[in-house]
């Protein structure tokens, strides 16, 4: 579809809420029709590693003991409130209780609904990551330029 | 061609539209779904994004107090 409309994220943050809107944004636009990329980039790529916990994945002592440090999808603090990483548990138990869906049940629906989902080539060199550190549905690694041209024509957001 | 139900009265934003996406997805060509939900942003946005989708609404109804039954044929 030629006069599809399109919505490209960078996704920079690693914090639960804000990959919340992340995959918020993600989720409603590609319901309503829209092609939907994501670039993940530094602290967002901890949002798409196979393990969602803290796991040593990198390729040096120190990207290991980072990896550590940066955890997955299940371990992101809150930008604020994170108390020690009781934040999150407690946003997550808010959200359950208002049925508002939770950050792992957006991720669920974007892959089920075709979002892209693009890697920082340069950030993973950096954090010594690889593309199969990461879940399946990561499309490729990418860098500016291509970012520049699968974002070409649509609205971008820097989150 | 087959009559589907979708409650999505307990969900919010974006999960009412993402589900009737996803439902839509699975449903055969001809078949009929019909989702029930609650007036304000789901009444507002869950027919205009079928609608932009090319699926057909073919109704939409007040079932009591602040549900609503919105028809659309695939």
């Amino acid at each position: 579809m030629a006069d599809q409309k399109k919505l490209s994220l960078i996704a920079f943050s690693g914090d639960f809420d804000r990959l919340t809107a992340v995959f918020t944004l993600a989720t409603g636009a590609a319901a309503l029709g829209y092609e939907v990329n994501i670039f993940f980039t530094f602290w967002g790529l901890d949002a798409i590693k196979q393990k969602k916990g803290r796991s040593f994945v990198g390729n040096s002592f120190l990207t290991k003991i980072f990896g550590f440090l940066m955890g997955g999808l299940s371990s992101t603090p809150t930008s604020r409130f994170n108390f020690f990483g009781f934040g999150p548990k407690i946003f997550r138990f808010l959200m359950k209780k208002n049925n508002v869906a939770t950050l792992e049940e957006l991720v669920e629906a974007a892959t089920a609904l075709g979002v892209n989902l693009y890697a920082c080539e340069m950030a993973m060199h950096v954090l010594g990551l690889k593309q199969s550190d990461f879940i399946h549905e990561v499309k490729d690694t990418l860098g500016v330029a291509s970012f520049l041209e699968i974002s070409d024509g649509g609205r971008t957001m820097f989150i | 061609m087959a009559t589907h139900t979708l409650d999505i009265t307990k969900e919010h934003c974006p999960m009412t539209f993402v589900k009737t996406k996803i439902k839509l997805a699975q449903i055969a060509e001809g078949d009929i779904l019909e989702v029930i939900l609650l007036e304000g942003e789901p009444l507002k946005n869950v027919p205009k994004s079928a609608t932009e989708q090319g699926y057909n609404v073919l109704d939409v109804s007040h079932v009591e107090g602040n549900i609503y039954k919105v028809t659309i044929k695939k």
